[in-house]
């Protein structure tokens, strides 16, 4: 009896785990065709185009909002410890080095993944319930160069545009309390934190995030729709999964960028 | 909606976002500090800079007037070659001396000029011939403990007798 349970139990894990490496491996030749069949999608760069503002111009708002509020909370975190070492000039510093390092790149990836990536997925998703995606293979027309792959590319170049917008409100935001509401010296505020922030080893690499992680939300956001059940539970379930695993993905890969990029000898 | 409403919202989001990092890059990184006026350079020896980086700022009575543009070593001499950009409207006689200052306890290190009283002005290229090097905390923390233990040996004498 109880020999029997356990053999059920591995066996369970054993099936689950060979389900995930299956549909990680079935991911993985999903974005090498997509890659490889973005010609139309670039070529009719219209396509791109519609779906950078579906993905980039209607998050503005969330992401512009949410930058400023970000700063002005940083901002007065920032100060009411930094003036407990009568440091409290160094605020600008400490307001563009989050932003620009962390919070810009990592936060913006997280709204832009609930915002933009879920509604990529419930889409496909539910192109592929109605059976428009089988249609078009009827018709022909490759459905991953036709659908899919103008809305990777949409969301890829979208995400750093908004990552730097965020960055850049949030140190508006930053400026506005710490400035004109704390009464922190503006010539300090701004030169300190120019001579801190450096172009490549931190705004660079914060653009650089930026990028890997528009790259691994859209690819989730695509391949969850693509591979959702035809069914209404299956595209909620699809579109749940996509916020989970990329934002699961964004705050695992931030970690990674961040230990390969800011612990290098060569930074003063 | 209309295709070319379309476009136009995504060319002012593309415009907004290459804004945005024009603004990171010029305002808040330091690509443009110093970069639009005309300077001159000297150099300074100094026999240890303790903490100065590169781009720190150059001062004179508290008012920034340049930067350390380059820190290099001098094999022959082993000290410390600093390379200063100082702005053309800012001039400095000949005998001005360069120290190496703190801003605050914990702050960063700055490079602060005193002007001599020479008639002469300095020139592109000149050196700084009276320099003082930085304060390093460990040799003034020793020092401050060999005069308290030489301060205390004749005491010790004294009540030895």
């Amino acid at each position: 009896m109880r020999v029997a349970d356990v053999r059920a139990r591995l066996e369970r894990l054993g099936s689950g785990v060979t389900f995930h490496v299956l549909r990680l491996g079935f991911a993985s030749r999903f974005l090498a065709h997509l890659v490889m069949h973005s010609g139309t999608a670039l070529r009719r760069f219209r396509l791109t185009t519609a779906e950078i503002y579906f993905a980039g111009v209607l998050s503005l708002i969330i992401i512009l909002v949410s930058g400023l509020f970000v700063g002005m909370v940083l901002a007065l975190q920032g100060y009411e410890t930094l003036q407990r070492f009568g440091a409290s000039e160094s605020l600008g510093v400490l307001v563009a080095l989050s932003l620009v390092r962390e919070l810009g790149p990592v936060v913006a990836g997280l709204l832009f993944a609930s915002r933009a990536g879920s509604a990529i997925t419930a889409e496909i998703g539910l192109m592929k319930a109605t059976e428009q995606l089988s249609a078009m293979e009827m018709m022909a027309v490759d459905p991953i160069a036709r659908v899919v792959a103008p809305r990777f590319w949409g969301g890829v170049l979208s995400m750093p545009l908004l990552a730097a917008l965020f960055s850049a409100m949030g140190i508006f935001g930053g400026y506005l309390v710490g400035v004109q509401l704390i009464g922190v010296d503006p010539g300090a505020f701004w030169s300190q934190m120019q001579a801190a922030v450096d172009l490549r080893n931190d705004i660079l690499n914060g653009v650089i995030k930026s990028v890997v992680f528009g790259v691994a939300v859209t690819w989730i956001a695509v391949f969850e729709g693509y591979d959702a059940p035809p069914t209404a539970e299956g595209v909620s379930r699809a579109t749940t999964r996509t916020v989970v695993t990329s934002s699961l993905a964004i705050l695992a890969l931030d970690f990674v960028l961040t230990a390969l990029m800011f612990t290098g000898g060569t930074h003063q | 909606m209309n295709r070319s409403t379309i476009d136009l919202w995504v060319g002012v989001f593309v415009v907004a976002g290459i804004a945005g990092l024009l603004f990171l890059a010029l305002k808040v990184g330091n690509l443009a500090t110093f970069s639009n006026s005309q300077t001159y350079q000297v150099q300074a020896k100094f026999a240890n800079i303790g903490g100065l980086k590169a781009r720190a700022p150059v001062k004179s009575a508290g008012v920034v007037v340049g930067r350390v543009a380059d820190i290099r070593f001098d094999n022959e001499s082993y000290e410390a070659i600093v390379s200063i950009n100082i702005d053309y409207n800012y001039q400095f006689p000949r005998d001005t001396t360069a120290k190496i200052l703190t801003s605050g306890i914990l702050g960063e290190q700055y490079l602060g000029l005193e002007a001599g009283g020479d008639g002469v002005m300095l020139k592109n290229g000149d050196r700084l011939r009276l320099t003082q090097s930085a304060v390093v905390l460990e040799n003034l923390i020793s020092q401050f403990l060999f005069n308290k233990a030489a301060e205390g040996k004749p005491e010790a004498k004294e009540s030895a007798k």
